[in-house]
This record gives structure tokens, sequence and C-alpha cells, in this order.
């Protein structure tokens, strides 16, 4: 038996792809939207956290 | 508030360092010894401990999970304390986990050349040495989750994000696919077959690429290149989104090192799909790392260390852009099993890994010995070297794999195999394995390079065993957002959400490939024809495993007519539901062997064993002369037909207490066919039963066998 016929004694499995396909979209959606809307000067204060410790002394 | 004096814990920074370089250097010399036994195969010294199926796995072990592994933890010990600008939470836990970490791997160079395997890929150590590993690990997640909470930092830079989701996706990974039930202390089955266990094996093996040998180094990259370059990350909204595309696409990638392979259609392609969409957060990281030296150019010129960043980064951009290509089904079919893939490999180790552990070390010992490094014109000969190696090493792989496809799939005109030999294909290859020795014999001239010139560093100075440091207590985190916070500020400084999100989003991708495999029984269509493994052909498989010769045999006839024509009809899923563990290979050193049952008389078997270029002159494989004097180790045949029939593998009830006799039986009987052909040997040799499973491979669709266990097998 080919694996389809199981999907298809799942009832409304028409709606499985377009529940994954939403759930995918969202969730780059969502990060993709916090992404850009994040403030700007806390986005650069993160990234300084590597450059904040005082040690500065040169590595060669 | 009053800023807080605390130190930094350098002492086990400096102490996996170490480590590092010193099982790297054992690593890559076994890696060295393992080329060239392809080029003279006297080098397997006609001993069982040196041969190359059990030093192979000793070499991938050594160098991810020894030289590698002690490299992330050495990175993650140094950047997560300034991160969180608190000491680590014990110095007792860092110190279990070190010791720990270095008797797993002193366990493991013990155990694999005295042949304890399980022969699953990169997961080739025993029970015990398993749950050693979970446990370290354990330690490792333990000390560091307890880091974080008492950090002096509000935020968690993304780096740590990335040591998170190593350490919660590999923990996942190693239980998972270390279900195996013991048959004795350091002997047992995986505790899936065939299909199934290679699905479970290639989840957990493409992700140990993916959450041991990326994630965590990405980590390193988004810390020490902002560091050596001092300036910041290119673009941390990138790095946001690089972080979650990357854990939430990764996990599904594994059945593209399946394709055309006996496991199920969908997914097969689900694996191609999330493979080829990994492109985009790979690159993403890529571009941020690269993108960070904007404007700094010049700086690479002079700065041996970011020269190391910058080689690692782009040779983690080739093979995240080589990847996804393999991962499509028609390159697949020409890069699958053949030396493309050793090649696409060590681009990542040699050029990824390597490289960016060499920047990272060069940077780390000035900073903690408080000396500028002995000689940067020795490092600077180290990066040239060292890049030459890699090209010397990939390029000529890159050759041998398209020859070896070519010669496979070259038919005549009248329609026949141009290679009916295969062994000619692989002679053809052996200049190239020859060069690709000195690739790596250039690598591993700057690794010793190197190993003086840290050497010198470290001894011109001294240790900063504890470095001191100071910085404002943290006010309490509010557990609950603050007004105007958004959702991932919010998870972002709260670990234990990081670590359930990331775990969320990883398990997803493994529970939908898994569990309908595992659940619908179509997946694995059954042939009735199919039967368990005779005792005497289990303990033959066992030797099968205890050799590796997995390591350059594949048991998997791919529905290709080169491939047909060459070895008979193509594998089943249904083949396998015995297989504990599944023996599909990587890569065919040697020609397949899933219907090689019945194909040559014992005798040539027995004679191959020996001496295998007395079947095959010119042949490149080891001889295996201990197999014709041990004796085989009856001892736990009961035991071991009784786990295969707590796996489900249907013998008859009670039939542990007969397989001995059973086995007695088939091997005398095997024995006298020998004497038939001239070969006198006792019954209870290991080579019977070796024969006893090669013989019988692939036999079962045909209808050649006639297997009885004494009473009714239970139907499966």
């Amino acid at each position: 038996m080919k694996f389809i016929n199981y999907l298809k004694s799942i009832a409304g499995v028409d709606v499985f792809p377009m529940i994954s396909l939403l759930i995918f979209f969202v969730f780059f959606l969502l990060l993709l939207w916090y992404v850009f809307a994040t403030d700007r000067k806390e986005i650069l204060s993160l990234k300084n956290i590597p450059l904040e410790n005082e040690d500065n002394t040169p590595h060669l | 508030m009053e800023a807080e004096r605390f130190q930094y814990d350098n002492r086990i920074v400096r102490n996996f360092a170490v480590a590092s370089i010193i099982f790297g250097l054992i690593g890559m010399l076994v890696g060295l010894l393992v080329a060239l036994q392809l080029v003279f195969p006297a080098l397997n010294f006609d001993l069982p401990y040196t041969t190359f199926g059990r030093i192979r796995p000793l070499h991938t072990n050594a160098v991810i999970f020894a030289f590698v592994g002690n490299g992330i933890f050495a990175g993650v010990y140094y950047s997560l304390q300034r991160l969180l600008k608190t000491r680590m939470y014990s110095d007792v836990l860092s110190n279990i986990h070190f010791w720990g970490w270095q008797l797993i791997i002193l366990a493991a160079a013990v155990s694999l050349p005295l042949g304890f395997s399980t022969a699953k890929e990169y997961a080739e150590l025993e029970w015990p040495i398993d749950i050693a590993i979970t446990l370290i690990w354990v330690v490792f997640g333990w000390n560091m989750f307890a880091t974080i909470l008492k950090r002096r930092v509000q935020h968690l830079y993304v780096a740590i994000w990335f040591y998170i989701a190593t350490f919660v996706t590999v923990a996942v990974l190693h239980i998972v696919n270390s279900f195996e039930i013991p048959v004795s202390f350091m002997k047992s089955y995986s505790g899936y077959a065939g299909v199934q266990d290679a699905l479970v094996q290639w989840w957990y093996g493409h992700n140990a690429v993916a959450f041991f040998l990326t994630t965590p180094y990405l980590g390193l990259m988004y810390y020490f290149v902002p560091k050596a370059a001092n300036r910041p990350v290119y673009s941390y909204r990138l790095s946001i989104i690089h972080f979650w595309a990357l854990i939430f696409l990764y996990i599904w990638a594994g059945p593209h090192h399946l394709l055309y392979t006996a496991l199920p259609d969908w997914a097969q392609s689900l694996g191609t799909v999330f493979s080829f969409m990994l492109i985009a957060p790979s690159w993403g990281g890529m571009v941020n790392g690269l993108l960070t030296l904007r404007g700094a150019w010049d700086k690479v010129r002079e700065d041996v260390v970011l020269k190391f960043m910058v080689v690692a980064i782009t040779a983690y951009g080739m093979s995240t852009f080589e990847g996804p290509m393999l991962s499509l089904k028609n390159v697949n079919a020409i890069g699958h099993f053949t030396d493309w893939i050793i090649a696409h490999v060590h681009i990542g180790a040699l050029g990824w890994n390597g490289m960016l552990t060499f920047g990272m070390l060069y940077w780390l010992f000035p900073k903690m010995y408080g000396k500028p490094l002995f000689s940067t014109k020795l490092a600077n000969f180290h990066f040239w070297i060292g890049t030459l190696g890699i090209m010397f090493y990939a390029i000529p792989l890159y050759i041998a794999g398209l020859t070896q496809f070519e010669m496979w799939r070259d038919f005549t005109e009248d329609g026949l195999l141009r290679y009916p030999n295969f062994l000619e294909t692989v002679t053809q290859l052996v200049p190239m394995y020859a060069l690709r020795s000195l690739g790596g014999t250039l690598y591993l001239v700057g690794f010793v390079v190197m190993m003086y010139n840290l050497y010198k560093t470290a001894v011109a100075g001294k240790l900063v065993a504890n470095e001191d440091a100071e910085a404002a207590p943290l006010a309490k985190v509010q557990s609950a957002r603050y007004a105007g916070e958004g959702w991932h500020r919010w998870i972002e400084r709260k670990p234990t959400q990081l670590l359930v999100f990331s775990l969320v989003v990883i398990l997803i991708g493994g529970l939908v490939e898994m569990v309908p495999t595992f659940l619908v029984k179509s997946n694995i269509p059954t042939i009735t024809e199919v039967k368990p493994y005779t005792p005497l052909e289990l303990l033959g498989r066992d030797i099968y495993t205890r050799e590796g010769c997995y390591t350059c045999h594949s048991q998997m006839i791919r529905p290709f007519r080169f491939e047909t024509e060459r070895y008979g009809e193509y594998s089943k899923a249904g083949e396998y539901i015995y297989d504990h563990p599944f023996q599909w290979g990587s890569k065919r050193t040697g020609p397949d062997l899933h219907r090689v049952g019945g194909k040559y008389p014992h005798s040539w078997h027995y004679n191959h064993m020996m001496d295998p270029s007395s079947m095959s002159p010119n042949s490149i494989m080891p001889a295996y002369p201990w197999l014709l004097d041990d004796e085989l180790d009856t001892a736990t045949t009961g035991a071991k037909i009784r786990a295969m029939q707590t796996l489900g593998v249907p013998y008859p009830k009670g039939f542990d207490q007969r397989a001995n006799a059973h086995l007695s039986k088939q091997a005398g009987n095997i024995a006298a066919e020998l004497k038939v052909q001239g070969i006198e040997t006792p019954s209870n040799k290991e080579i019977v039963a070796l024969i006893a499973y090669l013989q019988r491979l692939g036999t079962d669709i045909k209808g050649q066998n006639n297997v009885n266990f004494g009473s009714e097998t239970a139907a499966r």
C-alpha cells in the first residue's frame, strides 16, 4: 500500500498542507516583523556586547 | 550600583585548548594513515587493530569529538564568561566536564581499534561510552545554564543562543540515535532496523554536522570575529534571522543522505526541499561574518588571525553551497557513494572548523599568557601551507569522485558495462589518493608549526589562570515582559524559554520525518521470503560490523541501470527489516555487497580474506588473516538471539537454547563445502561465520534460501 492511502483515510487531510504552509510562513513573518521592528539603538547595544570588555590589549 | 570584582577562569579554557591541539594532532595523524592505506595497502600491517575499517572511525571520531569538540568547549568557556560578565558557575563542574570528556576520548581511542563498534557512522562508540557521553553532556549543560542564570548582563548575545541550541539538539540527537539493546559489556544492537535505522542514523549524522560542527562554531564566529576585528558584527538583525532559520531548517535535512535508496520517497523529497532552503540562512551567516570586516580589509592583510577566519568563513560558504546542491537528486546521483563526499566534508572540516579553531587559538594564547604571539611569520606560514593543504586535499578527491561516477556508469555500444570489474574503477583513483595524502601532510605540517608557535608563546609568558574583571551586578531580572518589550527580547533574556523554543523548533522536523516511518507500516513493505539471519550468519554479521566493512562497502543498490547491471536487482526496504543496525554505508571504495550472496564460491571468500590480491590483483583491500585463525566466540549466541527477539525478530520461542546447535550444523556444512573446494579449515573459525553472512546477503528475494529454525517462525 502506498503511503498516500493512509493520508487519504484522515478526515479533512486537505487542510494539513495549508496548515504546514501557514506555520512556516507565519514563523518567518513573525521573525522578520520582530527583527525589523526592533529599536535601532537597542540593536546597536546588543551587537556591541562582545566588545564591552575593557580588555583591548593587542593580540599579536 | 557599585561594581563587583570577580575573576574569569582561564585555566579551563587553556586545558580544553591544549586537549584540542593534542587530539587534533592524533586525529589528523590517523587520518593521514588511513589516507595512505588506500595508496599502500601494506600500511594496514595485517593487524586487526590497524586496519582501515577500524581506524577510519577512530579518525572521524577523534577529529569531530576530540579536536573540534575540545575546540568548542575552549571557545565556549572563554566567550561565555565574558559575554555574561561572570565566572563559570562551578569550577568543579568545569573540571568534571573536562576530564570526563578526555576519558571518553580515551575510551574511544582504545575501544575502536579493538573492534568495539556499533557500526553507525560517527556514533560508533558502544553503549557504556554512550552513557558516559550523556552524563558529561549534562554536566556541560548544567554548568552553562547555571552560569547564564548568575550573569551580570541583561541580554544573551546571539553567540549564546547558538551554544544553547547546540546543547539541546546534540542531547536529543545523541539519545535518540543511541537507542540500543546491550548484549554484553561493549556489545549492543541498534534498537531500530533497516530503513528506520537509516533514517534515524542520518537524521543524527547530518545534525551532528549541523549542531556539533556548525552551530557552536557559528557562535564562536559571532564572538571571535568581532573581537579579532575589534568591530561589531555586520548585522545583528541578520544574526537573529540566521539563528532561527538555521535551526528550523537544518533538522529536516538528514534524508538527503539517503536519496535513491530504499527510504520512502516522501521522506527523500522532504530532505531535499529543506536542504535546498538551507542555503539561505547559511549564506546569511557567511555574509554576516565576512561583512563584519567591511572597511577593515586592510587589517586582514596584516592580521593572521583574521586571515584564518576569512578562509574559515569562506570554506563555510563553499560547503554550505555544495551541500544543498548535493541534495538535489540529480547531483546526488553523481556524488553519493563517491569521493566527492569526502572532499565536501573536508572543505568543512579542514576549512571551516580547522581554520576557525586555528584563528581562535592564535588569538587566545597571547591573551591568556599575556605575551604577544611568539612568531607571526610562523603563523603566516601555517596559514599558507594550511590553505594549500586544503586545496591539495580537496581537488584530487573532486576529480576522483567524478572519475568514479563516470566509470561506474559507462556502457559500451553493446549496452554492457565498460568497466565490469569494480577494481578497475578503484586502481584508477590511486594517484588521486596519493595527492590527497600530500594535501593532508601539508595541512598537518602547518598544524605542527602552530603547536610549536603556541608552545613558545606559552613558555614566554605565564598563564593568567584567573583574570581579574569587574562589572556592575544585574538588578533582579524581571520575569514578566517590560512595558514595550518585544516578545523576542523577552525570550532572549530568559535562557529557559530560549531552550524550550529551540527544542520545539528542532523537534518539529525530527518528528514529522520519523513518526510516520515508524508508525505507518506501508513505508516498509514486507516481503514474505525475507527471513531472520541464522545464528551463524548473525555472528558473521557481528564480525562484519566489528571490522568496519561499511567504511568501504555499501549494501544499497540504487535503482539505476548501471547499478542493477553491476550488482543485480535494486534494494528493497523490506529486505532490511532484520538489520540491527543497517549497513547501507556511505561510500564505495569497494563494490556494493548487498547481492554478493552466491556470487562466488566459499573458497573465493576464504582466499580473498586471507589475501585480497590473490583473488583480485592490485586490490587495495586490507588482508584479514586473523579471521582464519581466531575461533568464533559462541558464548553470547543465546543472548544475541534473545536481544533480537526483544527487538521483534521472529525467532521461535526458546530458540536461544538451540541456537548454538543450529550454528554448529551450518558451520559444519560450510566447512565441508570448503573441503570439497580444496580448503581445510575447522568449522569453528570466524571466517566460516563471515562466509555464511556474505553468502546470505541479498539472496532472500531470489527465493534461494531455505532458512529453517526448527519450528514455525512467527510471521512479523
